[in-house]
């Protein structure tokens, strides 16, 4: 492959298309983060003032129970909501790839379109969907009135939650899905089926161990959004449905207690780097055999 | 006639069929529910009331509402332009030059695509409130100045993944052939790289341009006051109060990405068919 010119032999080109970019990356997004790091071992002294004092006491209160409780919750929401964009994801994903091409093109439109409009918007729909008065319960008391039917209460559920966590972050998983389906050697499958296996049996014998790695990229491309949400527990959830990224927001906006957000951002950006760590420990494996 | 669906034909099989329809629905019937209700005659219900387009006069009788809006399209437009230039620079000098670290320059690129959308938040704050302060009272559009540089900050990495992948499709042959012809480095950037860029600029300008008009929660963190942009408006409208003109303003942003993604469509298959002619 091809490694470019030695940037020796042009330090004054190098630096002139390199600068610019990396001053920014530095200033305007290593340099907040690493602030953040620092506040996250400091202590309030007055109103405004923070010391980074080199405390541990941050993080000791990240790990409480209360506060423990509610990672492992944003944990759980986020393996969940990306298991069943998996299992959703996943036949729509084959049907797309083995679709014709007129309309395959359109089923990825399909698909990319939602992905493509104002994540606010998105989960706000919702909201008719889901309230008490809302379109699903106006429906199933229109078809179940007669039985004395109740609402059923959605909103400001763990339900409601995963709904919203599922409907926005679907497309991340259809499309590496697809791209990893869409590589596959459709002579293997053909020959599956010719000895005689199933349809069902094929998908998990033959698809889905090829498709593994696409499937692993799906996963942590879900995954790591899910995990930071703050809008779908924030407009859909209730009291006891908060994630990680709406505590982080409260301790930052309303109880001002900035070194202990920074703590509770960093734990989030310490799994987060855990996430990537994995994959790429993954493809390394991958790529030696 | 309809032929039987052929052996791989899992499009055409009733129970992938099924699946889809009902992900359509799950995708789309929220969407549809909005759109339908901006012109639903009724303040409260979710039942139809009437057709009436009072709800669009209203959203443009909403000053807050107009300027956030405005505030929201000048953001993404100074974004835009800083992200196209600063990503067409990151992946140039990534793919041009070979010099030690460069895998790790690489990583640290794309690292504001992967950190979580709520940690770059707080850390814009702090960095607004601490570090470097941005002057308050500003004229327009110079106080929206903050949001801009957040937004290219987790902008240009995207444009840079974008053009990076052009670029590994460009034969160096013709660079060199324009160097043998007596072209100076820089002409010969300008006139042979950048054109074979032409189709990853605008889809990175594309994609700056859309994250930047949809992002909520970093802009939550950066914009002050009177800074307000359009999802942070909406935000505090739903959070705040049940209002129609939501419905209404939501469904002329839909039809604005609609628009937009289809130009994106269209902009991808032409210069497809200029690559097979």
């Amino acid at each position: 492959m091809d490694q470019g010119v030695d940037w020796r032999r042009n330090k004054a080109g190098f630096l002139a298309v390199l600068t610019p970019p990396l001053g920014w990356l530095l200033l305007f997004f290593i340099v907040p983060m690493a602030v953040v790091w620092a506040y996250s071992f400091g202590t309030n002294e007055g109103i405004a003032d923070i010391r980074i004092s080199g405390t541990f006491a941050n993080y000791a209160r990240a790990i409480e129970p209360l506060y423990l409780g509610i990672l492992a919750k944003s944990l759980a929401f986020a393996a969940l909501a990306t298991l069943v964009c998996l299992v959703v994801g996943f036949p729509v994903a084959l049907a797309i790839s083995f679709a014709p091409a007129n309309l395959k093109t359109w089923l990825l439109i399909g698909v990319m379109l939602p992905f493509w409009t104002n994540l606010l918007i998105r989960t706000y729909a919702l909201i008719a969907l889901l309230r008490d008065e809302g379109i699903i319960n106006n429906a199933l008391g229109f078809a179940f009135g007669w039985a004395g039917f109740e609402p059923l209460r959605m909103m400001n559920t763990n339900f409601a939650v995963l709904v919203g966590l599922v409907y926005v972050h679907l497309p991340f998983m259809v499309l590496p899905l697809y791209a990893a389906l869409d590589r596959l050697d459709r002579s293997l499958l053909e020959a599956s089926l010719d000895l005689g296996a199933g349809h069902i049996r094929t998908i998990f014998a033959i698809v889905l161990p090829l498709a593994a790695p696409g499937i692993a990229s799906g996963l942590l491309l879900t995954f790591i959004p899910v995990l930071g949400s703050y809008l779908a527990p924030d407009l859909l959830g209730g009291a006891d449905s908060q994630m990680i990224a709406n505590v982080i927001e409260r301790q930052f906006k309303r109880a001002n207690d900035w070194p202990f957000g920074a703590a509770l951002a960093f734990m989030l950006m310490y799994l987060t780097f855990i996430g990537i760590a994995l994959q790429s420990l993954a493809r390394r494996k991958r790529e030696r055999e | 006639m309809k032929e039987a669906p052929g052996l791989l034909d899992y499009a055409r099989r009733w129970p992938l069929r099924l699946v889809m329809i009902a992900v359509g629905l799950f995708l789309y019937l929220p969407l549809m529910v909005l759109i339908v209700m901006s012109f639903n005659d009724s303040k409260r219900t979710t039942h139809w009331k009437g057709f009436t387009l009072d709800w669009y006069s209203a959203v443009f009788r909403d000053t807050e509402l107009v300027q956030a809006l405005l505030n929201s399209l000048t953001i993404a437009a100074f974004s835009t332009v800083l992200s196209v230039v600063l990503g067409t620079l990151a992946a140039i000098a990534l793919w041009r030059f070979r010099f030690g670290g460069r895998t790790v320059l690489e990583g640290a690129f794309t690292l504001p695509i992967v950190v979580p959308e709520i940690c770059m938040g707080v850390a814009l704050l702090i960095f607004f409130a601490k570090v470097m302060p941005w002057p308050v009272g500003l004229p327009w559009p110079l106080n929206l100045g903050a949001i801009v540089i957040a937004h290219v900050a987790f902008s240009f990495p995207f444009v840079a993944v974008v053009v990076r992948a052009r670029l590994a499709s460009f034969d160096r042959s013709q660079e060199e052939a324009a160097r043998d012809l007596g072209a100076s480095q820089w002409r010969a950037l300008l006139d042979v790289v950048i054109p074979h860029l032409r189709p990853a600029l605008f889809a990175g300008a594309l994609l700056a341009f859309t994250l930047s008009l949809d992002d909520f929660v970093i802009t939550f963190f950066t914009a002050g006051p009177d800074t307000v942009t359009f999802p942070v408006k909406v935000y505090s409208m739903v959070r705040f109060s049940v209002t129609p003109k939501v419905n209404a303003i939501s469904t002329l942003l839909l039809l604005f990405t609609v628009i937009l993604t289809f130009i994106a469509l269209r902009l991808q298959a032409r210069t497809e068919s200029e690559r097979k002619a």
